[in-house]
Parts: structure tokens; C-alpha cells; sequence
């Protein structure tokens, strides 16, 4: 049994959302792949939304955890979303023979959680919501 | 053949957080050399491929970076050093899909792809060194436009 992550898992109502940031050591993301799988399990989600847009480098390490937790969350009956890659990070994985076949990508989180026929309300820079 | 610029930056690779520390070093380098983003983003993840093959296959190691000029301009080199017990057919270990430790068999074969040059020198017994070296400006370093 690993630690757990310190990564948070967000339930949305329905959709989970796990925003991974900074630098990732291997033992953290083996402890998010069982982190995550749990939360899918016990909160029932469909839907699993994965941010890694402040990810500056996915190595195949990690591609692998990534396409680990996208399959096990299928076989749970939850779609995952990979959302925010940069194209840094694209270009790579893609000329070190990564395509991540399995996953769905989205731009952002409001249009992963669209394609889940959820809203999120933008909030203005502020950080207030919109009237 | 490129020339080292001063002694290379020596990084331990014992624990899988020390892979963070490659990657932390190799980026930041290569950003002093001039590196662009996406030359930037694949030669911190071969790094970090190679890295790992260190820490997994060659039971540890080190990581030395340094800078080198060719005749196209400035780059780095890195090379990862074990004294493990050496790869036995260096060309199947390059083969897309190998894997003897349960990865996706793509860190090797793959990290080849994502620098310039790459070199293996490994004895049965008696270690591995993978050198690659990438440069700040690969487009014109390929034409020799410079």
C-alpha cells in the first residue's frame, strides 16, 4: 500500500476533477492511480476530468499511470477527460510513440464537464461569478 | 565532436525523487543555452526516461550535464552513468515495445528519438553510460545552416 497522494480529488456532483500540479515523483503517481480509482468507485462518478495543464513534462512513466487510471475508471463505468496538455508536451509524447489511445482530451475543464452535459459558471478574473 | 564547456553538473540518481532533480537541472540548463520550448520539453523528457532506466536497470547511477558547441552552435550534453549489469543486446533493448521492467518498453527507443545524438556504451557486468546530446538549435544544426 502506497501513501496517499497529496493530490485533491474534487467531486463536481457527479463529475470528479483532479488538477495535478508541479513536479509529480513516481511513488505520487502511483498513490493518485489508487487515489482516483477509490473516489470513482465510491462516489459513483461517470466522469473524470484530469488537469495537467501546469504539467511541463509527461514522460511514459507517466502517460502509462494516466492510461492506468483512464482504463480501470472505464471498467468502472467513468469516461475520463485529459484536459489542458501543452503543446510542448504533445509534440513529445507524440514523437516518443505516446498517443494515449484510450483517453478523450478536452481544452478546458468547462468543456470537459460539457461533454458530461455538465455547466460550470465561469468565474470572471476576479475569481466573483458571473451575475 | 562537440567540446565540453567546464565540468559537468553531476546529479545522483539513487531514489525515484532524485529523477526530478535530472529533470529540474536539464531544463534549467537548457534555458540558460537558449533551448526552445519544445527542444526544451523533449530533451527534460529523455532525461527523464534515461533517468529512470538508471535508476531501474543499472541500480542507481548519476546524471552529468554539461554544455557543449558544436560547429552549429551551443547544446547539452547528458549522460547517465550505472555500474549496473549492462544491457546485453544493446539493439533489441532499442526496439519500440521492449520492456524488462513492465514499463511501455518506450523510454529507450523513444528518448532516441527526442535528441540529436545518442550513444551506448555498456559492458556485461561492468555498466552502462547513455549519452545524448541535443542542440539549442536542431533545424539549422540538421542543414548546417550556420
Amino acid at each position: 500500500m502506497t501513501s496517499p497522494s497529496t493530490i485533491p480529488v474534487l467531486d463536481l456532483g457527479g463529475l470528479l476533477l483532479v488538477s495535478i500540479q508541479g513536479e509529480l515523483p513516481d511513488e505520487s503517481a502511483i498513490a493518485l492511480q489508487e487515489d482516483v480509482t477509490a473516489a470513482v468507485a465510491n462516489t459513483g462518478s461517470r466522469g473524470l476530468i484530469i488537469d495537467i495543464s501546469t504539467l511541463d513534462v509527461v514522460d511514459s512513466f507517466l502517460a502509462r499511470v494516466l492510461a492506468e487510471v483512464a482504463a480501470s475508471s472505464r471498467l468502472l463505468a467513468a469516461r475520463t477527460v485529459l484536459v489542458g496538455m501543452r503543446p510542448s508536451v504533445a509534440i513529445t509524447l507524440v514523437e516518443l510513440g505516446l498517443t494515449l489511445p484510450g483517453m478523450d482530451t478536452a481544452r478546458t475543464v468547462t468543456e470537459a464537464a460539457a461533454s458530461f452535459g455538465v455547466t460550470i459558471e465561469q468565474a470572471d478574473r476576479t475569481g466573483r461569478g458571473t451575475p | 565532436m562537440s567540446q565540453a564547456e567546464r565540468e559537468p553538473i553531476r546529479v545522483p540518481i539513487r531514489k525515484d525523487t532524485d529523477l526530478t532533480a535530472v529533470r529540474q537541472h536539464v531544463r534549467a540548463l537548457a534555458q540558460r543555452t537558449g533551448f526552445g520550448l519544445v527542444q526544451q520539453t523533449k530533451l527534460v523528457t529523455a532525461a527523464s526516461e534515461l533517468a529512470r532506466n538508471t535508476l531501474l536497470h543499472g541500480g542507481g547511477g548519476a546524471a552529468e550535464i554539461s554544455v557543449v558547441h558544436g560547429s552549429t552552435g551551443p547544446g547539452l550534453s547528458v549522460s547517465f552513468v550505472d555500474s549496473g549489469p549492462g544491457i546485453p543486446d544493446v539493439e533489441l533493448a532499442l526496439s519500440d515495445g521492449y520492456s524488462t521492467a513492465g514499463g511501455l518498453g518506450m523510454g529507450l527507443s523513444g528518448s532516441k528519438r527526442l535528441v540529436q545524438e545518442f550513444a551506448i556504451e555498456s559492458v556485461p557486468d561492468g555498466g552502462t553510460r547513455v549519452t545524448v546530446i541535443s542542440w539549442a538549435d536542431p533545424y539549422s544544426a540538421r542543414q548546417g545552416l550556420r
